[in-house]
């Protein structure tokens, strides 16, 4: 899903392995006429593709007849009550399971810790249709929980899941997403707490409830703070989750903004939802980078080892115990749903009204290679994987060839360039439906090119990019290259030797950075994708929304190599990152 | 009055203490002198009730504490990096045991005052403990300790993160608050200044036991063993091996001495050459000055052979001297 707000989680990590500037450093000799070279591609992109639409957006929306029609106030209205009350209930869910969970993490030792730690962090990678996809095998109405019910319970009717399309479809799903949010940042300002902050308190007579009360809660409370606004932001601006799992009168401002300009063609509505939508999250955005700011945890002198320790009475093992099943469940029964329905049959199939055929089968999978006639598409399904390959390849290509000179120029930037970085980081605020919207207002007419698929997609991955090259362009140290040039390396050789010798990684975990957020991009796609060149969760959403076993059937093989690829991908990125790089 | 009784406690596989038994009396103070890692701020740890030790009971005033949490213990911490509070200010954080104890508003803010004016920090209620000195901050932890009346009082190496000239002066003052207030404490530490300054009592621990105990003039008098003079730094400890009567032969030359215990011919012992000119004695040792190092009001002389002595006057380097000096039997 596109986050936004991400920049302030990547800038708060990525400040902390960035290398001092060296003294008596000096850019190298490049005139004015290079640094407009430099920057007016990245810059040229932006304006045409971010900042063209989104005027357009606003100018749509300076008409005083929309604003005073009663339909749109009402319908703007509900949209926002709705959009925050779930944002709210969302995040208070999260910080329920998330707190004791960072508790969890933050002080006690037990087999498994990393995996758990990985595994609880690998939805927030996870394209929503994914995560969508995997409620939907695991409580869907064709899902396993059914299934076993049917099955424990044949004489009786089985008890129906109504489960996806309700309300607690989308607060469990956005459970699940951002959980890790909570378990990072205040697990990591546990262990950060001093211990002998609790041991004083205790021996000045303050008994376990109250040593929390006085002294641990409030210590924490910034970065309990931070999470939570970054949680509620996440869910404020959520879209696939919403769309794909809930239903009739659950509908945010993004799936809204969607509705309006896809459904009903009400594109100047759509646009006035847009705008509302983008203040609330710069809203939002400025009240997290004020608390971040104001993180201050009293730090512990020893090593964050020393504060973990293994459980040691029957209470503290219940305690892990329970969260270890809890969360390892919560975590796994999801996303292991959706390959074991991808090869299991479990009802009817088309033409096969009578006797249901249950059983293992690869049939789900063949059946990608076929383009039927009655099919969601004109093409075979497993020409969505092309595309999508195809469209991340290109993502890949166009996010480096602009975000390398704008890293490098923003390593050492001047006075101008500094008020250029924010701007750069803007498409991250801009809701995924929005970037879509904005193009089919401005590009309606282009939209059968499907290269505007990559354009948006880079639009999204360009910030991710710039903020990973960035720090490793800023790590090599200038002593370096010249103690290179003076044993007699020619400029060509030095930046060979040294740069690229150091870029390398970055550059991968960038490439592959882009490559993952266009696998699984799915808000900006689904506006503006023909409906003959499909990507990969476009198509998963299509054949989730078509009956039939065959189509359940083929989403879920989608979803699986989606996944595979998504976690692989999630793989290389934590292989590449920078040794004493932060969290994210 | 505290008492411990055969405390054992072993970290990760490793014994850190074995079998610790120690009495603090009241009013008195006594010092844990030890090096880094020999479990002497584990033993603290356990005595607050931090820690659990494997074996061993402690008790006060002849009750049996190990079912006591540490809240209600009533033994006062101070730690070496202090561990104020940082989200309260002065005030609040010495006023934390207090409002602990659910004393009224007009009693806790008198106690504050009072205490504060005990550590010399009158007028400091309202500062931020972030904007305080090391020097201040380990006078408000002190504060905040002392403030609920603690029945004991424990230090963690409280002057480590001091430097020397405040160190002394912190020193003193804490001589003095100990001295007035009465409580007993007891102080951890790894340095020898520290614990002859405070002291009434030293308990020297090495490798997780109880070596040597006594007032600090009793411990310098009669270090109880080799490790002890060495880590003291009572002087020259060297080996030697007994020849006949009271004679001992070393590579440093032949010594005439008395022995508490009872050696026979052949028998390795542990000598201490004290490094002070001493005229009465008949031991003399004699070397080349390999080094000259001017302390204070005497010079300390390095001989090529390794030892060191103090004298009044310096001799030149390169020159062979003969000093009077005392040396001992150690164990």
């Amino acid at each position: 899903m596109p986050l936004p707000a991400v920049n302030s989680v990547l800038s708060e990590v990525e400040g902390q392995n960035k290398a001092c500037p060296e003294p008596g450093r000096r850019v190298k000799g490049r005139g004015l006429n290079t640094r407009v070279l430099i920057w007016f591609f990245p810059l040229a992109f932006l304006g045409i593709f971010f900042f063209y639409p989104l005027i357009r957006i606003f100018t749509l929306t300076l008409k005083p007849s929309l604003l005073l029609q009663a339909d749109t106030l009402h319908i703007t209205y509900d949209a926002l009550r709705f959009t925050i009350y779930q944002a709210a209930l969302s995040t208070i869910l999260t910080l329920l399971l998330g707190l004791p969970s960072a508790y969890l993490f933050a002080r006690y030792d037990f087999r498994g810790k990393s995996l758990l730690r990985a595994l609880t962090a690998v939805p927030f990678m996870l394209p929503t249709v994914v995560v969508a996809a995997g409620f939907s095998a695991l409580l869907g109405p064709r899902g396993w929980m059914q299934t076993l019910s049917a099955f424990f319970f044949p004489l009786s009717a089985p008890i129906p899941f109504n489960f996806i399309g309700t309300f607690s479809a989308i607060l469990t799903a956005h459970v699940f997403y951002n959980t890790t949010i909570v378990i990072r940042i205040v697990s990591n300002a546990i262990s950060r707490l001093d211990p002998k902050l609790e041991q004083a308190a205790r021996s000045l007579g303050a008994d376990s409830r109250r040593v929390w009360w006085h002294v641990i809660l409030p210590l924490l409370r910034p970065s309990i703070l931070a999470a939570s606004l970054l949680v509620f932001l996440f869910d404020f601006t959520s879209f696939g989750v919403i769309l794909l799992l809930g239903g009739p009168g659950l509908s945010t401002l993004e799936v809204e903004i969607y509705l309006q300009s896809v459904k009903y063609f009400n594109l100047s509505l759509a646009a006035l939802l847009s705008l509302i939508q983008l203040l609330c999250t710069l809203i939002f955005s400025i009240l997290y980078t004020r608390v971040t700011s104001a993180v201050t945890v009293q730090t512990a002198p020893r090593s964050i080892s020393s504060n973990t320790r293994k459980p040691h009475n029957g209470r503290e093992r219940i305690f892990v115990f329970a969260f270890y099943l809890l969360l390892i469940t919560f975590y796994v029964l999801p996303l292991i749903s959706i390959p074991l329905r991808s090869i299991t049959r479990l009802e009817a199939d088309r033409g096969q009204r009578g006797e249901v055929q249950t059983g293992l089968t690869t049939d789900y999978y063949s059946e990608l290679f076929i383009n039927r006639r009655d099919s969601v598409f004109y093409v075979p399904p497993i020409q969505a994987a092309r595309n999508s390959l195809l469209y991340a390849s290109a993502t890949i290509i166009l996010s480096l060839a602009l975000g390398f000179p704008a890293a490098s120029a923003l390593v050492k930037p001047t006075r101008f360039e500094k008020i250029l970085d924010p701007i750069l980081m803007l498409p991250l605020g801009a809701s995924a439906v929005t970037l879509g919207l904005g193009f089919i207002i401005s590009y309606g007419r282009l939209l059968t090119n499907p290269a505007l698929v990559p354009l948006a997609h880079t639009l999204v991955a360009l910030p991710f990019v710039i903020r990973t090259l960035q720090p490793a362009i800023a790590s090599i140290p200038e002593r370096l290259r010249q103690a290179a040039a003076s044993l007699g390396a020619s400029p060509f050789r030095v930046w060979q030797t040294v740069d690229w010798q150091i870029l390398r990684r970055a550059t991968l975990s960038a490439a592959t950075f882009a490559f993952t957020i266009s696998l699984g991009e799915f808000g900006a796609t689904l506006l503006i994708s023909r409906p003959d060149y499909p990507t990969i969760p476009v198509a998963i959403e299509k054949f989730l929304s078509q009956p039939g076993g065959l189509n359940y059937g083929q989403a879920m093989a989608m979803a699986t190599l989606l996944m595979l690829l998504t976690i692989t991908c999630i793989l290389i990125i934590e292989k590449l990152r920078l040794p004493g790089a932060g969290e994210f | 009055m505290l008492e411990l009784h055969n405390i054992i406690k072993s970290y990760e596989g490793q014994p850190l203490l074995k079998n610790i038994s120690l009495k603090v009396d009241s009013g008195e103070t006594i010092c844990l002198l030890g090096a880094s890692g020999s479990g002497k701020s584990t033993l603290l740890r356990i005595i607050a009730g931090l820690e659990f030790s494997d074996s061993g009971f402690i008790l006060w005033d002849s009750i049996d504490l190990s079912s006591t949490p540490p809240h209600l213990r009533d033994f006062g911490l101070v730690f070496q990096d202090y561990a104020l509070f940082p989200h309260l200010d002065v005030f609040e954080n010495v006023a934390f045991g207090l409002k602990m104890k659910n004393w009224n508003r007009q009693k806790i803010q008198e106690r504050v005052v009072e205490t504060l004016g005990l550590v010399n920090l009158s007028n400091f209620e309202n500062r931020k403990v972030t904007d305080l000195s090391g020097g201040e901050q380990q006078r408000v932890a002190l504060a905040r300790a002392l403030a609920p009346r603690p029945q004991l009082l424990m230090f963690d190496e409280p002057l480590g993160a001091l430097d020397r000239a405040l160190r002394e002066e912190v020193l003193n003052e804490l001589r003095l608050i100990l001295h007035r207030t009465q409580v007993p404490a007891i102080y951890v530490t790894h340095d020898q200044e520290e614990a002859f300054t405070l002291a009434d009592r030293i308990l020297l621990l090495h490798n997780g036991e109880i070596v040597c105990e006594g007032t600090p003039a009793h411990v310098v008098a009669n270090p109880c063993s080799a490790w002890a003079a060495k880590f003291l730094g009572l002087g020259n400890v060297i080996n030697g091996l007994k020849i006949e009567g009271l004679k001992v032969k070393t590579e440093y030359g032949r010594f005439t001495l008395t022995c508490k215990h009872k050696h026979s011919k052949g028998d390795k012992v542990n000598l201490l050459v004290r490094p002070h000119e001493a005229r009465s004695e008949s031991n003399v040792i004699r070397g080349k000055v390999a080094d000259v190092n001017f302390q204070q009001n005497q010079f300390k002389v390095t001989l090529e052979n390794g030892l060191y002595v103090y004298l009044k006057n310096a001799p030149q380097i390169g020159r062979k001297i003969a000093v009077k000096i005392a040396v001992e039997c150690l164990e």
